[in-house]
């Protein structure tokens, strides 16, 4: 885990609002793992108080990229930093994807921002593994494929590729699915989530899925971020130490 | 610099210098050890610890807000079984004073859990939070009752030759008659402050973001209170004060101990920069040697009103 300052480099702006900024940090970029996070220090002084968590969306080289769109305060003074301006890193932190299971193809389900992690997800994925990636959104507007591989699209009302649910259009493809061994890896919001593990249950495939929580360290002190465990009712897990990848067996969501 | 004498003492305890990290922001300290050298901290302070593990609030728990944080944890902890076994060897590796934050839902879960921990020598003092905003059991409804804070101080006092400090409550009228209470009880010292209760809403559900409905408020907002706070207990009852509230820097530090704080807590500023204790003692070393303080105890209660 490190503490640094990191100058930006570069914002990369992509359609519908959504923002890659590129920062040059090699130790952060030498160590994280797909699935990862850094917890983002946005500004020295209290307004915003809090770091903000945002999952590693791609390296390159000694640059790492972070993928959000201008919500609220914080992502908004992210969006203005210039090139040389830094931003205060902590990380690499939690538990990303596990990519080395046994199975023949990575099938990536993202909803909205939940794209965000998966660039350096594609990038890491071993060779011997095919990737198939479905995306939804309410509308075109929400979809988002950067950095993603042998896409599949869905929106809600049909404005972009197949009309419905991204698990609607899991469902439509369960014969590409059912060819060999897959492993589903998700991330998006947590209606979504809820289904996709209904999903994966009822046919039996393995399924991580990253989560969201507001949480305040990022590291385990705060214990702000619980989320229930299905195999202790006594304890909550973490999203910031014990995920924020989990396997979706694991969590009640 | 190395003339500069940052020592302070809260009794019977003496710490190396007045930097602790408070309770709830630090867990059990191993997570902070991965950033902070934890043998030049002035102590640290436990998450609270009940007789049985608590499983604390259902998700959401944190919520920010202006200069600073809503938290509704709910006293999450492992309990004093755990703590003993799985905690207290790691913390048997540094040389840093060992506070126990107890929290309990009787008088007689404080003793027990007193009793219990007072065996073991790694502990060097207790803070007693009789103050925790976020349980339905315990927590403010002694923080409240002024009976009950005299009452706890008096039973844990008796079950403990160690240094007993008490955390109260700012959501009281006259804090000062809490820690008066406290002195006659035999209590060694008083933190001030624990959280102040305060909650937030999604406009557009209508309904509060934190799953407790109200949290406890901390982080620089609430610093003003605390110093306010600790200047009345200062100013009416002859007591070490642990002063708490909104500390991010060293300036924050040195005007706690002007207010009246022997020593001072650092907690939400934890979460952002997990290195914060460590700058800020370097920084108080600074600023004495620059202003010709020999010994920063000189700085308690230096006010001019």
């Amino acid at each position: 885990m490190f503490i640094v300052k990191s100058p930006v480099e570069q914002t990369i702006e992509l359609e519908n609002n959504i923002l890659v900024i590129k920062v040059y940090s090699p130790e952060i970029s030498s160590e994280i793992k797909p699935g990862q996070f850094l917890n983002v220090r946005v500004s020295e002084t209290y307004s915003p108080l809090l770091r903000r968590p945002f999952s590693v969306c791609d390296v390159e080289g000694d640059f790492i990229f972070l993928m959000f769109n201008v919500l609220g305060e914080g992502t908004k003074i992210l969006a203005q930093k210039r090139k040389g301006e830094t931003i205060d890193l902590l990380g690499p932190l939690g538990h990303g994807f596990n990519l080395d299971d046994d199975y023949q193809t990575a099938v990536i389900v993202a909803g909205g921002l939940g794209a965000a992690p998966f660039p350096y997800f594609v990038k890491k994925i071993p060779n011997d593994k095919r990737i198939i990636s479905f995306v939804g959104g309410k509308t075109n507007n929400e979809v988002i494929t950067y950095g993603l591989k042998n896409i599949l699209i869905s929106t809600d009302d049909g404005s972009l590729g197949f009309k419905g649910t991204v698990i609607d259009l899991l469902n439509d493809n369960l014969e590409i699915l059912n060819k060999g061994k897959i492993k589903i890896f998700s991330c998006g919001p947590n209606a979504m989530l809820k289904a996709i593990k209904e999903f994966s249950i009822k046919n039996n495939y393995e399924c991580e899925v990253s989560i969201e929580s507001a949480m305040a360290c990022g590291f385990g002190i705060c214990q702000g971020c619980p989320v229930e465990s299905t195999s202790n009712k006594e304890k909550y897990s973490l999203v910031c130490k014990d995920g924020p990848v989990f396997n979706v067996r694991d969590i009640v969501l | 610099m190395s003339k500069i004498d940052l020592s302070v003492t809260i009794g019977s305890l003496k710490l190396r210098n007045p930097v602790l990290l408070a309770s709830g922001t630090v867990g059990y300290g191993n997570e902070m050890s991965e950033f902070i050298d934890l043998n030049k901290i002035g102590g640290i302070v436990t998450k609270s610890l009940s007789l049985k593990p608590r499983k604390g609030n259902s998700p959401q728990r944190i919520v920010e807000t202006p200069a600073g944080m809503l938290n509704a944890i709910g006293l999450a902890n492992v309990g004093v079984e755990v703590f003993l076994k799985e905690k207290i060897p790691f913390l048997k590796n540094y040389d840093v004073p060992l506070i126990c934050n107890i929290a309990a839902s009787s008088i007689e879960e404080y003793v027990e859990c007193t009793k219990i921990l007072t065996c073991e020598d790694t502990i060097k003092a207790f803070e007693i939070n009789v103050s925790c905003p976020n349980v339905k059991e315990g927590g403010l409804q002694f923080g409240n009752d002024i009976h009950a804070v005299g009452k706890i101080t008096e039973k844990v006092k008796a079950c403990t030759n160690k240094p007993v400090i008490i955390k109260l409550s700012p959501n009281v009228s006259y804090i000062s008659e809490f820690a008066k209470v406290v002195k006659e009880e035999g209590g060694d010292a008083v933190s001030a402050i624990n959280t102040l209760v305060g909650t937030s809403f999604n406009i557009f559900t209508k309904r509060p973001k934190l799953h407790n409905v109200t949290g406890g408020l901390s982080g620089p907002a609430i610093k003003p209170v605390a110093l306010a706070k600790v200047l009345e207990i200062k100013r009416l009852v002859d007591i070490p004060i642990i002063g708490i509230g909104g500390i991010m820097n060293w300036k924050d530090v040195v005007e706690f101990m002007i207010a009246g704080s022997s020593a001072i807590q650092i907690g939400t500023a934890n979460f952002i920069n997990p290195n914060a204790a460590e700058e800020i003692i370097k920084d108080l070393e600074n600023y004495c040697t620059s202003y010709s303080i020999e010994k920063i105890s000189e700085l308690t209660g230096s006010y001019k009103i």
